[in-house]
Formats: structure tokens, C-alpha cells, sequence
């Protein structure tokens, strides 16, 4: 009898290979998915069982999850742009118009990578209010809220970076305008200003200044801070639900304590 | 058992400090647990599958608009030549917007810095964690704490000539008044649900209206000098 694919999938994870690789063993018992996950370096970071309730499209309408997923597509055709592109005036032009005009594929990389930027910017917010309409923030989630403002300011940081590498009027002049509400600082506002473009005015010490943080620092920094807010999640007690509680203990909690408000 | 029950349960209820938590203390000697029996799911793999969808789905509609509209790329920069407009990122438009009303100082600096730490510090105010609509205790003072505030906002920005804010701001001005007047017993559902609304919501609201009628004001409808131009006239 021929064997399903199943039990192929078993067979493979059943190898000596895959034992070394991943700690948790075969088998789908409760147990085992659950160390497929609390095993795991990457999973390890979210909890092992999450509410029915919390996974039906209207509870989060899956803002977050989808976030995610524009950071990934971006960093996955962030990588192959950087590869045809070099930071320096007036190379960098010229290298985009490569990517327009010469470079397989080139065209669609950096609509991908621009689109899916604007989407990630305008998703970000959209998760922001969502959770705030929830009321998600409240006790003991405070702090991951907080991670998340960071998280908003860091994606338009990586957004507007990633805006002057084109080195074309656009690029040149939106960052102008941007940067120029530094000098409004007061005090050190030129100073900033300065230190922000490496320079008086938009120019190549600027251009590679963007690069670096668009291509370097600003993904890593996202992506710390993304695990703990991912993290904060699970250690504070998962998406937040209604109540935050499981209906049965809630309703216990009010019979006996009738001054306590949570439902409506 | 010589007692009916042998154990206390007790209930921190302040939920506002803290999760709540039920606690049993035994006068004997094991802790009893109240076992969670809200239905689950397993992380792995349905959370994950679903996870893993959300991205594809998310990925083939972004490939389709990168197959569909190409990213806009201009002539090389130019230093010496300004367009007009010269426009920030659509995200920060709705700050050149305000740009366009008051010193960079206030539009530039003031103004964000104090969206971000008014963001930061949501979760840390009571007032945001409370979940009673704004109206529904001690009225008339809050009613005329109201009316002070949305008259000396709307009159702000009156003097200022802004009235891309003023008008969301009246809008929203409007909408508290009605739900001012709406009980939580009204017989339509738009009014219990306005009447049920606490500040947080009002404020947050009154926030979101504004960023989304100055960005695209910014993006849309701002021409040369950034006068004022309809989207379909070209710039």
C-alpha cells in the first residue's frame, strides 16, 4: 500500500538529520506541538495555544501578522535591490535607472519593495488603532504598547531612509523638506540637522548616512524590538481578549464579586 | 469534610492594577487550580498556518500591485532646481500641512513630540483604562468641560485660519453633543453605542480624523505654493 504524504513527512521527521536539527520530537500529540514550539529559538517566542476567539478575523483583523509579513517581503527583496546599488552621487541614480531598465526582474524588485514600504507604514497604523480601539494596551500590556510607538516611529524612520536612495528629485527634495523641520529644534536644531545629513544640505555624505541606517541599523533595531514585542505578548498572557479571562472565570469572579465592572 | 467548603476563595479585583487573579488558599494541603476551559488552539500548527496564509495572501496582492503600478522614478537630483511643490512622504503630509499654518517650531517639533508622548503614555493614565461613556457621569460638569475645550480649540484654530482641523474638529465636536444627549437605553443602537463611549475613544477618534483629512488634504489637494488644488487639476 502506497504511503500518504503524511507518513512520508513523519518518515522524514523521524530522521537522524532532523532530530539533530530540531529539538522537539515526531508526533502530533498535544505535547509535541507543544515543544514545537516552546523548542524552537524563533517560536519559542510566541505561547503554545492561542484563544479560538483571539484567531476570528475581526479580533485583530490580523494587522499584526500582516506587518509582519510586509517587513518580511521587504527584507527579502530589500537584499537582492542592495546587490545592484551603490551609495554614492551620482552612482546611485544611475543604478536605479538600471534596476528600471536593465536588471531581470529589477523593475518588479523595487515596486515590490517600494509598495510593500508604503503598505507597511500605512499597516502599522492601521495596527496601532486597532489596538487601541480594543483597548489592548490596558494592564499588564502597557509596556508593549510602548515597544509598538517605538516600532511606529522605527518603520518610518526605515521608510523615509529608504526614500532618498533613488537619488532622484524626488528622493532629494522630500528629504529636504523632512530634514529641514530638524533645524526647527530649538537650540541644537542646526546641529541635528547636521548631524542627521552629514552636511548643510541633502548631498553624498547624507545619501550614505541613509543607507547605512536603511540597510543596516534600522532593520536590526526593528527586528530586536519586534521579538520583544512578540515576546511581551505570550508573557502577558496573550492577545488580549475581552476580558482577558476565560468566560467561565469570569463569570465566577462577578457572582462573587458583584462591584467588580469588566462586562457590559 | 467537616466544612462545606474547604477552601477561601478570594478575588483581587482590581483589575485595573493588575490581572485577575483567583486564589485559593486550602485549609488543608493541596492548592486547587482552576483549570482554564476557554477553547484553544494549538500554536503549532494551526496558529501558524494561519499566520503563514495571511502572509501569502498578503504577498500575492502586493506582487499583483508591483506587476500592476510601477514605482515612480524622476530625473536625477538636482540641487539647483526646487519643484513646486516639494512634498515630504505621503505619511508626513499631513505635518507639512501644518507646516503651512504655524511656525516649524510648533508644526515641526512641538506638535509631533507631543503626539508621541501622548501616544507613549496612553497606557499609563487611568482615564484611558476606564471604559464608561464620557457622559454618563456627572454630566453637566463634564458637559460644560466640554463645551470650554472644543470652543477654545475651534477658536484656535479660527485665528489661525486652519480650517483643514477646524472643520473634523466640529464634526467631531458634533458627534459628542449627540452623544451627550444619547442614553444607554435609547432605542437605537448608534446612540447606546455613542452614549457607551469614554473619553480615550473621543480623543483618539478626534486624532485619527484629523491625520487622515490633513494627509490627504497634504497629498491631494495641495498644488504650486501650496495653494489649494483639486486632485484632478495636475500640478
Amino acid at each position: 500500500m502506497a504511503k500518504t504524504v503524511d507518513q512520508y513527512f513523519d518518515d522524514l521527521r523521524g530522521t537522524r538529520v532532523w532530530r539533530s536539527i530540531f529539538r522537539s520530537g515526531t508526533g502530533s500529540s498535544t505535547l509535541k506541538r507543544a515543544l514545537a514550539i516552546q523548542q524552537n529559538v524563533f517560536l519559542h517566542l510566541f505561547s503554545t495555544k492561542v484563544r479560538r476567539r483571539m484567531l476570528s478575523f475581526s479580533a485583530t483583523w490580523y494587522l499584526g501578522t500582516l506587518t509582519l509579513g510586509t517587513f518580511l517581503i521587504l527584507v527579502a527583496t530589500g537584499i537582492p535591490l542592495m546587490f545592484y546599488y551603490h551609495p554614492s552621487v551620482p552612482q546611485a541614480y544611475a543604478d536605479t535607472k538600471d534596476l528600471q531598465f536593465v536588471v531581470s526582474s529589477g523593475m518588479f524588485l523595487r515596486n515590490l519593495h517600494r509598495w510593500s514600504a508604503h503598505a507597511m507604514v500605512f499597516l502599522v497604523f492601521a495596527h496601532m488603532f486597532k489596538v487601541f480601539y480594543r483597548g489592548a494596551y490596558r494592564t499588564p500590556r502597557e509596556f508593549n504598547w510602548v515597544i509598538g510607538v517605538i516600532l511606529l516611529l522605527m518603520t518610518l524612520l526605515l521608510s523615509y531612509t529608504g526614500y532618498l536612495l533613488p537619488w532622484d528629485q524626488l528622493a532629494y527634495w522630500a528629504i529636504t523638506v523632512g530634514s529641514n523641520i530638524a533645524s526647527a529644534v530649538p537650540v541644537m536644531g542646526e546641529k541635528i540637522h547636521f548631524l542627521l545629513l552629514g552636511g548643510n544640505a541633502v548631498n553624498a555624505n547624507a545619501l550614505l548616512r541613509f543607507y547605512v541606517l536603511h540597510c543596516m541599523i534600522l532593520p536590526l533595531a526593528a527586528l530586536f524590538f519586534v521579538a520583544i514585542h512578540f515576546w511581551r505578548i505570550r508573557k502577558d498572557g496573550g492577545l488580549y481578549a475581552h476580558a482577558s479571562e476565560p468566560a467561565t472565570v469570569r463569570d465566577n469572579a462577578n457572582r462573587s464579586a458583584p462591584a467588580a465592572k469588566e462586562t457590559k | 469534610m467537616a466544612d462545606s467548603k474547604d477552601f477561601i476563595a478570594s478575588i483581587d479585583s482590581n483589575a485595573k492594577k493588575s490581572p485577575r487573579r483567583i486564589v485559593f488558599i486550602t485549609r488543608r494541603t493541596s492548592v486547587q487550580v482552576k483549570a482554564e476551559t476557554e477553547d484553544q488552539l494549538q500554536t503549532f500548527p494551526e496558529v501558524l498556518f494561519r499566520a503563514a496564509v495571511t502572509v501569502m495572501v498578503l504577498a500575492v496582492g502586493l506582487v499583483w500591485i508591483a506587476l500592476m503600478f510601477n514605482a515612480p522614478l524622476e530625473g536625477i537630483a538636482d540641487p539647483s532646481h526646487t519643484p513646486n511643490p516639494a512634498k515630504a512622504p505621503w505619511y508626513f503630509l499631513g505635518l507639512q500641512e501644518m507646516l503651512h499654518y504655524f511656525p516649524p517650531v510648533v508644526a515641526g517639533v512641538l506638535a509631533p513630540g507631543l503626539v508621541v508622548m501622548a501616544l507613549i503614555v496612553i497606557p499609563y493614565f487611568k482615564v484611558n483604562i476606564e471604559a464608561d461613556g464620557l457622559f454618563l457621569k456627572s454630566r453637566q460638569k463634564r458637559l460644560r468641560t466640554f463645551y470650554v475645550i472644543a470652543s477654545a480649540l475651534s477658536l484656535f484654530l479660527l485665528l489661525f485660519k486652519v480650517y483643514a482641523a477646524l472643520v473634523p474638529t466640529l464634526i467631531m465636536a458634533g458627534v459628542m453633543l449627540l452623544a451627550a444627549h444619547s442614553s444607554p437605553q435609547s432605542p437605537s443602537a448608534f446612540r447606546r453605542y455613542l452614549a457607551a463611549r469614554p473619553l480615550s475613544y473621543w480623543v483618539m477618534t478626534w486624532f485619527l480624523f484629523e491625520l487622515v483629512v490633513l494627509t490627504a488634504i497634504g497629498t491631494f489637494f495641495r498644488g504650486p505654493g501650496w495653494s489649494f488644488v483639486w486632485p484632478w487639476q495636475g500640478s
